[in-house]
Order: structure tokens, then sequence, then C-alpha cells
């Protein structure tokens, strides 16, 4: 079993009100990075291992060749600056092992200009492994960058789901590069949720798919005034009869999203499908969906659709005829415009989905 | 007591006049059939009793249970005992046919045992789960709207065109819940609801023994009387011979 995290009062109780699960008993294993300091990873599990990024590839001479395997060292500035100095964490769940109880991976800015984080992620053949992210700032913090690399390394035949839900503030930048490998029949389900205030969040993953291999990425973004979201995931269909969905509920409440798809497909009976709704609810503030498609083989199924409105008068007084007030019916509406369907999401993950979504439903609305 | 009294109402819908001068009143365990051609302003007048912030009232005002009701909003009238049936209501993505009736559930205060319990009756325990009205077809659009008025137990029903579109084969299911909704299989003594039905091909009175037929005709209510004589009138000469025929025998009564 694990043990207790021993966490700073402070920062516990901030990353337990943004919704980080600490306790033991409901995970299989946690890790928090403070600042670019690795508090605590805990030691070794029978079915996962869960370490600081710097002790693993001490441990592993063959985790180099996986660090910047997916993501390159040279993608853009961002990467660039997270070359040297930088932490993280490396997490592999074994072959053949079902990892039930999720692993909590939290990352937590605290005084520091910029926290560099590099995280290998390993499904190893046949395995099946459910990782939650929650990234927060300290109260009060008022800038800061969060710049995390992570590479996901989806063996044959395993399942990873991996979700992040970020808490940050309005004074800080984060810039997430991440990408995934997914081989041979192995699925990637990739969800991002982000509900508080953020000065910008510029990312855009990407998952390179091999034969049979299966890609669902979903986003649900909530932009206030103040806040830009600049949020895509590209589905690379290198292998045949891969598949990709992604899946995106953008909300501007005065803030800016762009939020970007892309699906290539390169390979026989490939298919992919790309959905991008947003809801207008002022104003001010923006949202620009800009899906795209690229096929290179002729043999593709892609589509994609996009949408984007206000909430409709009719949905509001429909809710009302029943007795709904104007605000609980709006509320109602919004809420159910982040419901997705996830095809494989495990119930609980849906639950821990739900709960990020109930502890900021009451600004939803008003 | 009347339950309802619409007293010289006229609504406009964006600056056009679509009802005039429309007097209905209606009392408790009463229920009245809506009759009129497509276009009539059937569906506007029970928007605009409703509370639709499209229909605006140019004159006249609505009471209800002896309270002017012209200004409150849709879910004040909710809360004081009105009900409505949409004849085409909208699809609400992510909200569940089970979220919405839980609210009415609190709202008429009945358990959830009884909310299942309608469900099963309606034949809607499949659909509970699914988002409001997205792939219902038109069967399971008016079983569930029924139902959420089972639930939600108010004193006054209207309900448009409840029956269009179900199948045979659950068109006895909408029709005891149509009774059950409007008390009409109690004696007329002890019913307490009241009714507004709209129908435009009247099958509706084999299922419901409605007391009046009303008849809307461009805007207006051009005839008020047994509703089977209506029907037999609309069935015989149309609407326009009824309305002339309704209007003889109003002028003859005046003199």
């Amino acid at each position: 079993m694990s043990e207790e995290i021993e966490l700073e009062p402070e920062v516990r109780k901030r990353l337990e009100d943004v919704g980080a699960e600490l306790s033991p008993e409901k995970r299989s294993a946690s890790f928090v990075q403070v600042d670019q300091e690795v508090k605590f990873s805990l030691n070794w599990l029978e079915d996962v291992e869960v370490m600081g990024i710097k002790q693993a590839i001490e441990k592993y001479d063959w985790l180099k060749d996986y660090v910047w395997k997916a993501v390159k060292p040279d993608q853009d500035e961002y990467t660039k600056l997270a070359v040297e100095d930088f932490n993280g964490y490396f997490i592999r769940a074994l072959p053949n092992t079902k990892v039930e109880i999720p692993v909590e991976a939290c990352f937590y800015l605290r005084g520091v200009k910029r926290q560099k984080v590099h995280n290998v992620i390993v499904a190893d053949e046949g395995s099946e492994i459910n990782i939650i992210s929650g990234c927060a700032s300290h109260p009060g913090v008022a800038s800061g960058m969060h710049i995390g690399i992570s590479e996901f390394f989806v063996k044959k035949d395993a399942k990873l789901t991996f979700t992040m839900i970020h808490s940050w503030d309005a004074g800080i930048e984060v810039r997430p590069r991440s990408a995934a490998i997914v081989e041979e029949g192995g699925v990637f389900i990739s969800n991002y949720v982000l509900l508080s205030p953020v000065r910008l969040v510029q990312m855009y993953p990407t998952a390179y798919l091999k034969e049979n291999a299966t890609a669902i990425f979903s986003s649900i973004i909530f932009a206030r005034d103040g806040s830009r979201v600049d949020l895509g995931s590209r589905a690379v269909l290198e292998g045949e009869n891969s598949n990709a969905d992604i899946l995106s509920r953008s909300i501007s409440k005065g803030g800016g999203v762009i939020a970007r798809g892309h699906i290539v497909g390169k390979a026989p009976n490939v298919k992919g499908h790309l959905e991008c709704r947003g809801l207008m609810l002022s104003e001010r503030g923006y949202i620009h969906a800009i899906p795209e498609l690229e096929a290179k083989y002729p043999n593709v199924d892609l589509s994609h659709e996009a949408a984007i409105g206000k909430i409709a008068e009719d949905e509001i007084f429909y809710l009302m005829s029943r007795g709904l007030t104007r605000d609980e019916a709006t509320s109602a509406i919004i809420r159910g415009f982040m419901e997705i369907e996830i095809k494989g999401l495990p119930d609980f993950l849906r639950k821990e989905i739900d709960r990020a979504i109930s502890m900021v439903e009451s600004e939803l609305a008003l | 007591m009347d339950v309802l009294r619409v007293v010289n109402l006229g609504i406009e819908v964006s600056g056009k006049k679509i009802l005039q001068n429309v007097n209905l009143y209606i009392q408790q365990g009463q229920t009245f059939v809506l009759f009129g051609p497509n276009g009539s302003g059937k569906s506007s007048l029970l928007s605009a009793i409703v509370g639709h912030p499209s229909y605006r009232i140019y004159d006249g005002r609505i009471m209800f249970k002896g309270k002017d009701i012209t200004n409150l909003s849709t879910d004040e009238r909710i809360r004081m005992g009105m009900g409505i049936a949409f004849q085409n209501p909208p699809r609400v993505s992510g909200v569940k046919l089970i979220d919405i009736l839980k609210h009415c559930a609190r709202i008429s205060g009945q358990s959830e045992e009884k909310v299942y319990e309608y469900a099963e009756m309606l034949n809607m325990v499949d659909m509970l789960n699914r988002n409001i009205n997205s792939g219902f077809s038109g069967g399971e659009i008016k079983r569930s709207e029924l139902l959420q008025l089972l639930v939600l137990n108010p004193d006054f029903i209207m309900l448009d065109e409840p029956d269009s579109g179900v199948d045979l084969e659950n068109i006895s299911i909408v029709g005891d819940a149509m009774r059950e909704l409007l008390e009409r299989d109690k004696p007329a003594e002890k019913r307490n609801k009241a009714g507004l039905i709209i129908t435009h091909t009247g099958h509706i009175l084999k299922y419901v023994d409605a007391d009046y037929g009303v008849v809307l005709y461009k805007g207006r209510i051009a005839c008020i009387g047994n509703p089977y004589d209506i029907l037999e009138h609309v069935a015989k000469y149309g609407y326009e011979g009824c309305v002339k025929k309704c209007l003889r025998k109003l002028n003859s009564n005046r003199k």
C-alpha cells in the first residue's frame, strides 16, 4: 500500500481544494512536485512504478532512449527551455498488469518563475493504467510559467487513460508539450479539463498511432475574462486500421479560446472524427474553431463537425416550464454542454470530471 | 372557482398581432378542448398563458387562481400549479430526462418511487437516462411530456396535440395518462384539476371526455360549446362553416 504523502498544510489544502485526491486509499500511487522539487514519489508497488524522472534515468539505462523520443527538444523555444534543469515523473505499468486504482500526479507552482517538467509514462505491453494529473498554483502567485513535457508510450495492446485537470491562477502561463506513441492495438485516452482562471494555456498534444491503435482526445474549456486558451489535439494515423476521436467543448465567458484539431490519415482503412463545439456566454471574448483534416492515402474516412453558438432561449424556456428558474436552467444547460460521452472512460473518471465541473458550477452561469 | 381567467387578451409576436380579444374562463374540474385550423393561434394562446417571453401581451390580462399573473415569469407560473406539454419541445443536450423529472418531483413534492412508477406506466423507463428529446420518436416525445407533467402534478394542465405521432400500441397509454392528469376517471364533483387541450383532429375526445370545446379562428375565439357537437360540425362543414353556424347561433341568442 502507498503511504500518506507529507506536504505543507497549505499546499495540501490548495491541492485538495482543486480536487486532487491525496488519500492513499483511493490512489495506487501518488506523486507531487512543488516548483522544481519532487516532494514525494511513492515506492514500488506491485504493478506500477512511480518515481522522479531523474531517479528513473539513473536506475534504468534504457530510459534514455525514451526521453525526447516523442517530443523533440528543439520543437520550439519552450521545449528548449526544459532541456536542462527539469524534474518530473516516471510512471510505468508493468507488462500485462491492470492497475485498477488510478495514479495521482500533481504539479504545484509555488514560487519559481518557471516550473519545468519532463514526464515519461510507459504502459507496457498488455497493461492498463489510469493517471489523473492535477496542476495548481499557490494562491496569490502573481505570475509564473509551467512548461511540461510529457511523453507517453503505449505499448502493444496496452490502454492508458490520462486525465489532466488544471487549476491555475490569473497570472500563470502554461505550455504543455505532449506526445504519445501508441503501438499496435494500443489505446490512448487523453482528457483535459480547464475551468479555473489562467493567463494562457497553449498546447497541441499529438498522438502517433500504429496499426489498430486508438486515440481519444477530449477537452472541456471554460475561459473567463483575461484567460486565453489555445488548445488543440492532433492524431497522426500512421498504421492500418488505426482510429482517432477528438472532442472539444469550449465556453467563453469573456475569455478567448482557439479550439484546434488535426487528424492526419496516412494509412489504409483509418478512421478519424473531430467534434468541436463552442458556447458563447458573453459579448466579450471569442471562440475560434479550427478543425483540420489531412488525407495522405486514398482509403481513409475522416470527418469533422464544428458548431458555435449561444445558449438557445427555447431551451431555457423549456426548462423554466418545468419550474427551473432562469439561472437554474442556464446552469443546467451549461452543465449539459460540458457532458462528453467518452468511449471507454471508466465510471470513476466520469465522476472525477463531474466533480471538477461541480466545484465551479456556481460560477458558471452567473 | 375559476382556475384560469383569460380576460380580453391580445398577443403579439415580433410586432404582429396574433391573438385579439380572447376571453376564456376555466373552472376547477373542467377540461376544455381547443379546436382551430393551422395558424389560428392555438399554440400561441398556450404559450402566452405559460408566459413564453416571445409572446407579448399588448392588451388584457391573465388571472390564475385569483391572482394576476400577466407579469410573472414562466417558472413562477409553474410553481403556482400550471403545467404544459409541448408539441415540439427542444432537445437539450447533456440534460437527461431523469434530471428534469427530479426537478419536477422536487417542486411537486412527489417521491422518487412515484417518478419510476409513472415512468413504468408510460413505458419510458429505458429513456430516463437519455438526453431529453434527443433521438426520441414522435410518440416518445409525447410520452415524455406527459410523464414530466404527471411528476409535476399541476392543477391546471395544458396539452398541445398530445396524441399526434403516437403509434397505436401506445395510444391507450397516452389516453390513460391524460385521464389521470385531469382526474377524468373520478366523478365530476370530485375533480380538482382543470385542463386545456389542443387538438387538430379531435381524436383526443375518444380518450378524454372533455366538458367544453372552443374554436379559435383567425386569432379570436369564435365558438364555445359542446365539444362533440363542434367536432361534428367541423367534420361536416369545415372550420369556416362551423364558425358561421356558431356566430349565427350566438347572434340569435343575443336577440
